[in-house]
């Protein structure tokens, strides 16, 4: 998929999250061509000072907030000039939300159903016509472990992501025997700003760097699935199938 | 949106003694910290880089650490004339994986100033503790390299401090152990050396004048550090081998270093590195030379910079009650003297230590007010904490130090008394003066306000 000359292209939507930025700094280091898409600039701007420096072969930057369905067309047209159809586009924006608030106050739970699937869905939908087009290329985004199981705890940021598997499972059945792959990440709990105001105790939490070493992983394997740490697979593999009865016993 | 502040009991320093509890922010951009800043609702607020640091000086129990590897990015270098510009809390890891080693306009390639014994700090934190290395007497200390920072003070404002701009702001923060605000961002220069790889020579010696002979017939080597057998007495006191190196004009690049691996995962029971190992341990680096007592080799420079770097969480072999390190310098008159009774003292406390390394520092000033290398002979060792036994071991080796008209390096330390630390840094009331008022550490309170030592007040 590496075009040896000009090193791979990747397309980056919400470049400012702590764990796009690990993983953009290996691409970087690999020498990638890069697109970055994040709404505050000054974050944006250093990032892509800082990419340039750590290897990247080129680095373009676009600041847009991705809720704002209506820059989206100019969004695009930036990532055609700048990389054409990249080899690789990773959707990785999305807000936790307060789930207190959301689960009771309507406005708050719109923000986080948008941010979390209907912005990253849309984004993705222009996106693979642009993919088809080519017939080759990675599609990926980030969704969650809280996606697998609505959970008291999470469930309107969960349903969202989970939402967002299935929209992705669907790209790929609609991508299936073409060169174009579709990677669902599904990361357990992560250090990042995200989860800052969390206790970093009890849950195994990994860092950025980790998860984003896997992506680069199942980017290179055109893998479709990816849990990240590796161990989240069989929990929510216990998870999903836990009996009813049993499940609403445990607080989670 | 403002980063979030989470309770932390988790953040320790390098030594693992102390255990305080923390709210922690990690800001991700100027803009954040700022607005971080205004959040502190009160509490006094601190940097916290990569806790490589020993003791101390980057705690701040019941206050708030700005924790700042979310400001680690790259900005700009120039290839002309060497200066990287970066936010404080990229590390010394970050350049040497990136920048170092760019070829310089001279022929040579671009290679840090200045090294502490391990590439896992940040930017921020080496101005903090104006960190010094191997090569000291050739180079001077890291404030000598900076050409500009940053500072966010606690009122908001965003200061350039350079030479000829807030000047004052800028001597009192090169060492101001992080209690003049929080650097964001810093200019420094590198250096253009031959090449990346080093030729290492070491040398063993019998006795402390060896020593003392071999760093004055070293002058020609770029760098040069000794490892002491601690546990020798009589004849054999402060014998050891003694290393010293530079760099080779050999365009080769060097295999990138290895990254941590033999994690230590857990603090194990006991530490493991009793009285017997320490012998054995020291007896082998010691016949490692073999007859000759000498041994050369080339080796790319993170062998020798950082040795200990490969094996990860190395501090938690001491145990879950931690460890101190004791690092003094005495001025070059009376050094001999003063080191020699150091290590007689530490042989006759039984109390020897894992790495017991001693070096001697230049006259190479820094702009730090609070800046620890002085002309003379700084000497390190580690310690097990064994409490009382422990503290009153250094209280006696402070009073050697402070008679030979030395001091210690907060750096590296957890428990140093205010008198030994204002007799050691007598510019420190000219220093209070500019610190920022809601800057404060564990170590600032301890040796300028008079808090009790914590390791002493938890002992009581
Ligand atoms: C194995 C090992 C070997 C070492 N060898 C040497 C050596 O040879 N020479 C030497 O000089 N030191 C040495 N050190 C000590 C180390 O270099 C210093 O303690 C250094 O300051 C650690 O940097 P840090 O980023 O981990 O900072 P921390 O330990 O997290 O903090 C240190 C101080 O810096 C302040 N600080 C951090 N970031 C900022 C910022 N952005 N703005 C303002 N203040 C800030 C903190 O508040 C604190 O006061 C060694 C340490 C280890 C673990
Ligand atoms: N951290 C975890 O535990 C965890 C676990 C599973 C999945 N995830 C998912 O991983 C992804 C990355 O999160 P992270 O952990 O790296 O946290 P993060 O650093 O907080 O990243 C989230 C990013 O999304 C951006 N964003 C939010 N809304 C946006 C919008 N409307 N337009 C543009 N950008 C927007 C944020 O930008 P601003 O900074 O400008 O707000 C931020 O950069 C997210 O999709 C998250 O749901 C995280």
């Amino acid at each position: 998929m590496t075009n040896e000359r000009e090193g791979l292209r990747v397309a980056v939507f919400g470049a400012t999250s702590a764990i796009a930025q690990a993983a953009l700094r290996l691409w970087a280091a690999r020498g990638a061509e890069l697109f970055l898409v994040a709404r505050d600039r000054e974050r944006l701007d250093r990032i892509a000072a800082d990419l340039a420096l750590r290897g990247a072969r080129r680095v373009e930057a676009f600041v847009a907030d991705l809720d704002d369905s209506s820059v989206l067309g100019r969004v695009l047209e930036a990532m055609d000039a700048a990389l054409g159809v990249p080899d690789v586009a990773l959707v990785a924006f999305g807000t936790l939300g307060d789930q207190t608030r959301a689960a009771r106050d309507p406005e708050a739970a719109r923000r986080t159903l948008t941010t979390n699937f209907v912005s990253p869905a849309v984004l993705l939908t222009a996106l693979a016509a642009r993919f088809e087009k080519a017939g080759a290329g990675c599609l990926a985004a980030i969704t969650s472990v809280a996606g697998d199981r609505g959970r008291a705890s999470n469930y309107v940021y969960g349903a969202a992501k989970g939402g967002l598997q299935t929209f992705l499972e669907g790209l790929r059945h609609r991508f299936a025997g073409t060169g174009v792959r579709v990677l669902d990440i599904r990361p357990g709990p992560v250090d990042t700003p995200m989860t800052a105001h969390m206790p970093k105790s009890g849950l195994p939490w990994a860092s950025a760097e980790r998860v984003a070493a896997d992506i680069l992983r199942a980017v290179e394997r055109g893998r479709s699935v990816l849990y990240t740490p590796w161990f989240w697979r069989w929990i929510m593999l216990v998870l999903r199938h836990l009996p009813q009865p049993l499940f609403h016993r445990l607080r989670l | 949106m403002v980063s979030a502040v989470a309770y932390s009991t988790g953040h320790r320093a390098w030594g693992r003694v102390h255990r305080f509890a923390h709210r922690v922010v990690r800001p991700t951009s100027p803009h954040d910290a700022r607005r971080a800043l205004a959040a502190r609702e009160g509490a006094p607020v601190l940097a916290f880089g990569l806790g490589r640091s020993y003791g101390d000086c980057c705690l701040n129990p019941e206050g708030l650490l700005l924790e700042t590897r979310g400001l680690d990015r790259l900005l700009a270098f120039d290839g002309e004339s060497g200066v990287v510009h970066c936010e404080a809390g990229a590390s010394l890891a970050d350049l040497l994986a990136t920048v170092v080693g760019r070829p310089a306009p001279d022929g040579g390639v671009w290679f840090l100033p200045v090294s502490p014994g391990t590439r896992f700090v940040t930017i921020g934190g080496a101005i903090a503790n104006d960190v010094h290395g191997k090569n000291h007497e050739t180079a001077g200390s890291f404030g000598r390299y900076l050409v500009d920072f940053r500072l966010l003070r606690s009122d908001g404002r965003i200061l350039r401090c350079a030479p000829d701009e807030n000047p004052e702001l800028f001597c009192a923060t090169i060492g101001g152990l992080g209690l003049t605000g929080l650097v964001l961002e810093a200019r420094l220069r590198l250096v253009s050396v031959p090449g990346l790889w080093l030729e290492l020579e070491e040398v063993r010696f019998e006795d402390l004048e060896g020593f003392f002979r071999l760093a004055e017939e070293s002058k020609e080597w770029t760098y040069t550090v000794a490892w002491v057998d601690c546990l020798a007495r009589g004849r054999a006191l402060g014998r050891g081998i003694f290393g010293r190196a530079r760099h080779l004009r050999d365009p080769r690049p060097v295999p990138a270093p290895a990254p941590p691996r033999l994690r230590v995962p857990f603090d194990p029971p006991f530490s493991p590195l009793n009285r017997f190992s320490l012998q054995l341990f020291n007896a082998l680096l010691f016949r490692r030379l073999g007859r000759g007592g000498r041994r050369h080799r080339v080796r790319p420079y993170h062998e020798l910079l950082y040795p200990l770097d490969s094996i990860g969480a190395w501090n938690r072999l001491y145990g879950a009650r931690g460890f101190y390190q004791y690092q003094c310098v005495v001025p070059r008159e009376g050094a001999f003297r003063a080191i020699a009774r150091l290590l007689d003292a530490i042989a006759a406390s039984g109390q020897g230590s894992f790495l017991a390394v001693l070096k001697t520092m230049g006259d190479l000033p820094s702009p730090g007010w609070l800046s620890f290398p002085m002309p003379g002979a700084t000497l390190a060792l580690d310690f097990p904490n064994r409490g009382e036994a422990t503290l009153a071991l250094f209280d006696r080796l402070d009073r050697i130090v402070l008679d030979a008209g030395g001091r210690l390096y907060p750096a590296k330390d957890g428990r140093m008394p205010a008198p030994v630390f204002r007799a050691g840094y007598p510019r420190w009331p000219r220093f209070a003066e500019l610190k920022d008022p809601v800057f404060s550490s564990a170590f600032w309170r301890r040796v300028a306000e008079g808090a009790t030592e914590p390791a002493r007040a938890r002992a009581a």
